[in-house]
């Protein structure tokens, strides 16, 4: 369904440019955090008895500079690049994609400060104080606006399936920012959710889950239905698979929130029903995973010189495995033993580091030839990302894989008199190999991520110095 | 006819790809309904502490083991039924109660410091944790919480009832320098919350209180958080430091019920 247009059309370029030089920023400070906090968990001298850098301040910086810092530059940048290409038009508007760009960034600036600063609303994902809450649900929605009026406005007879995934990561995103978020503010900085206990513990996790299956997998799928197909030259394996992949994901990726409250309060059919669903959804993600690989079908030679198509197949390999992981660790009996674990770090890390980071990584680097018209700096240096990136991500899961069966297991121990064999240290005391191994998947991960910086960057001085930035029309 | 045209699943998904509107509006029903069934009978049914402000809870019945109802007086704090009226005369095992203001300013510190993201403040209904942590946690518990703490991990220990298991001064030594107490610890030190720039914030727990009896959902009860009590509530808190809130905090947590062996609080 990519456009067959006769006449170039002149591309608003310019702002996806700039979402993904900085989407290659925030990776770089966003694992530098992470490999900093994990740091503090190996050595806790780590934390130097400053505040603003303790673990618990640090560690929703973090979280929200991968995410929605990293995460969510990539996301803006192909979200505009693809509907434009998708749809053979220009955004709807240009103006406001730039105020999608410098409302977003300034977002992120005051996560940076207010962080670490302890002003929080201590919910996990969802901590920034309520003002920034307000400019990321303006933000968001002049991000949706233009994203689905450009759908309205273009050439072409069908939506693109990418679309498809952006436009409902944009809706779900904003039921799940608006209903969580809903707060009573005591001060400028403070504020109480209107929720408590079991209702918010089920809001919480609703948008906690969500915000992985529709940020960080649904949005990020749209990416993979665009650019595993152009950079393999092949079209999508099965449209009627992908139809299926997304309307089956879209329903039912919405009930797992509630896996994550087996066993607590929640009333107990909750839990089982999303932990019902979410061993269903393992059909229509895998589903998607095939549909991603099998479009290679033909050009698995491509591999072998194709560092960026590398990134791509390995992101799937990655989402096919976390998306098997989740559904079992959603199992009762599974769940007893790996909640509150480090085994839960581990997949949420082969989901963000395997899945997201590597699809990010393989869009960035197609997007960064095509936006400045070149070829990269240096291929080798793609390459050695590639396998920096894929030994950090195995390293660090199975340090945590590892830690966190052994966490479940010594927890529940009872010796032969009946007492419980391990106290709670003990089970400290012995993680600590396995934190230190997480340091150093972590710091792997991260060096891959500077020399992407360094590579794109270089790129863009080629390429700049060449032509000079602004005058190099984008070619489809 | 291009075969182009030919290539759709069904009549109706080929109508919504060519539709941005259909495509949005069909779009945004999918993605509502699996919030809706999980989330909205949450504020109805049994089970969910969701109180009216008024005594009544949803038609929540706990039975002991010879199936008489346990009066929710006994689980929820009732000060118009209950032999003590205040929070200062309140008794452990006399129900869930609103927080007390250092607790409360307490309370913003755990929060403030990231504590949730290390301690859980949920006990499962699994033998060890109740050989380790105690009773499993109700839903009554979190009730009065505002932005619930249950957690998602455990690098520390669960702290659902923590309270009263170890004396002030055990608190004071380890928040201050957790490895002087326990050597294999990874917590950060906290000392610095005992020093001169972190004393409680009055002005802000004396709004809070106000704020926790406007929740559209389980309000303190304007009953227990009166308009004396909240203007009293400055005196509770001259002086004090961030560390003396946290270990109010800490030691109030998880002593409010006094737990019956043979009931089932889960149905």
């Amino acid at each position: 369904m990519e456009a067959t247009q006769a006449a170039p059309v002149k591309y608003d370029m310019e702002v996806v440019r700039w979402f993904t030089i900085a989407a290659a920023i925030y990776a770089v400070v966003g694992t530098l955090v992470g490999v900093w906090i994990a740091s503090e968990l190996a050595w806790p001298f780590l934390n130097f008895d400053i505040p603003y850098i303790t673990f618990g301040r640090l560690r929703p910086l973090h979280t929200n500079a991968v995410i929605f810092a990293f995460g969510g530059c990539v996301l803006m940048a192909t979200g505009f690049y693809m509907v434009q290409r998708t749809g053979a038009t220009k955004l709807w508007s240009n103006g406001l994609a730039w105020f999608t760009f410098w409302g977003w960034n300034l977002i992120i600036v005051l996560a940076v400060i207010t962080l670490p600063l302890g002003i929080t609303q201590g919910k996990e994902y969802a901590e920034l104080a309520w003002p920034i809450d307000i400019m990321i649900a303006v933000v968001w929605l002049s991000f949706g606006l233009n994203h689905i009026m450009t759908v309205a406005i273009r050439k072409t007879s069908h939506i693109y399936v990418s679309n498809w995934f952006t436009m409902g990561m944009i809706v779900m995103i904003t039921y799940l920012h608006v209903v969580n978020s809903l707060a009573i503010p005591v001060s400028l900085t403070t504020s109480y959710s209107i929720y408590s206990g079991v209702q918010d513990a089920m809001i919480q996790w609703w948008w906690g889950h969500n915000a992985v299956g529709f940020f960080l997998t649904g949005g990020f799928l749209g990416i993979m239905y665009y650019f595993v197909p152009k950079q393999a030259g092949r079209p999508v394996f099965s449209y009627r698979l992908s139809v299926l992949h997304f309307w089956a994901l879209t329903f039912g990726y919405v009930w797992l929130g509630a896996h994550h409250l087996q066993y607590t309060a929640l009333p107990d059919w909750t839990g089982s029903l999303g932990a019902a669903v979410s061993l269903a959804m393992i059909i229509p993600s895998w589903g998607g995973a095939m549909n991603g690989m099998m479009t290679l079908s033909g050009a698995w030679d491509k591999l072998r010189t194709d560092y960026i198509l590398r990134f791509l197949v390995v992101s799937l390999a990655f989402y096919a495995m976390s998306t098997f992981e989740g559904p079992v660790m959603s199992i009762k009996t599974v769940n007893a033993l790996s909640h509150y674990t480090d085994w839960t770090i581990g997949h949420v890390h082969s989901g963000a580091l395997g899945w997201v980071a590597m699809v990010s990584f393989g869009a960035i680097y197609h997007m960064v030839k095509k936006l400045w018209n070149t070829e990269m700096y240096s291929d080798n240096l793609v390459n050695v990302h590639f396998w920096l990136a894929t030994i950090g991500t195995v390293v660090y899961i199975v340090a945590m894989w590892v830690s966190g069966i052994m966490q479940g297991l010594m927890w529940r121990d009872y010796d032969e008199y009946g007492a419980l064999t391990h106290t709670f240290v003990e089970s400290v005391s012995e993680m600590h190999p396995y934190y230190a191994m997480r340091v150093i998947g972590g710091i792997i991960f991260h060096l891959g991520t500077w020399i992407a910086l360094y590579n794109i960057v270089m790129t863009v001085r080629q390429a700049s110095g060449v032509r000079g930035i602004n005058a190099v029309p984008a070619k489809a | 006819m291009s075969d182009h045209d030919k290539i759709y699943s069904t009549k109706f998904q080929d109508k919504i790809e060519r539709s941005t509107l259909l495509m949005f509006v069909v779009t945004a029903i999918a993605l509502a309904i699996g919030g809706i069934v999980e989330i909205v009978p949450l504020f109805y049914l049994p089970n969910t502490a969701m109180g009216g402000g008024d005594g009544t809870y949803n038609s929540t019945v706990h039975k002991d083991s010879k199936g008489n109802v346990i009066s929710m007086d006994k689980i929820v704090w009732n000060p118009a039924t209950s032999a003590h009226k205040t929070l200062e005369d309140w008794q452990p095992g006399d129900g869930v109660r609103p927080y007390k203001p250092l607790e409360l300013a307490g309370r913003a510190v755990y929060i403030r410091e990231g504590c949730y993201l290390c301690h859980s403040q949920m006990i499962r209904p699994f033998r060890d944790e109740k050989d380790r942590y105690g009773h499993y946690s109700i839903a009554e518990e979190s009730m009065y919480d505002h932005t619930f703490q249950w957690g998602s991990k455990r690098t520390g220990p669960d702290l659902a009832r923590v309270g009263g298991k170890y004396s002030d001064e055990w608190h004071r030594r380890h928040l201050r320098y957790p490895r002087d107490v326990v050597p294999e610890s990874v917590m950060p030190n906290f000392f610095w919350l005992g020093d001169e720039h972190h004393k409680v914030d009055v002005a802000e727990t004396v709004q809070t209180m106000k704020v926790m009896t406007m929740m559209p959902f389980n309000p303190v009860p304007k009953i227990i958080y009166t308009e004396a009590y909240i203007n009293g509530a400055k005196e509770q808190l001259e002086g004090k430091t961030d560390l003396d809130a946290l270990i109010a905090f800490l030691q109030g947590l998880g002593n409010h019920i006094k737990f019956e062996e043979g009931v089932n609080y889960r149905d």
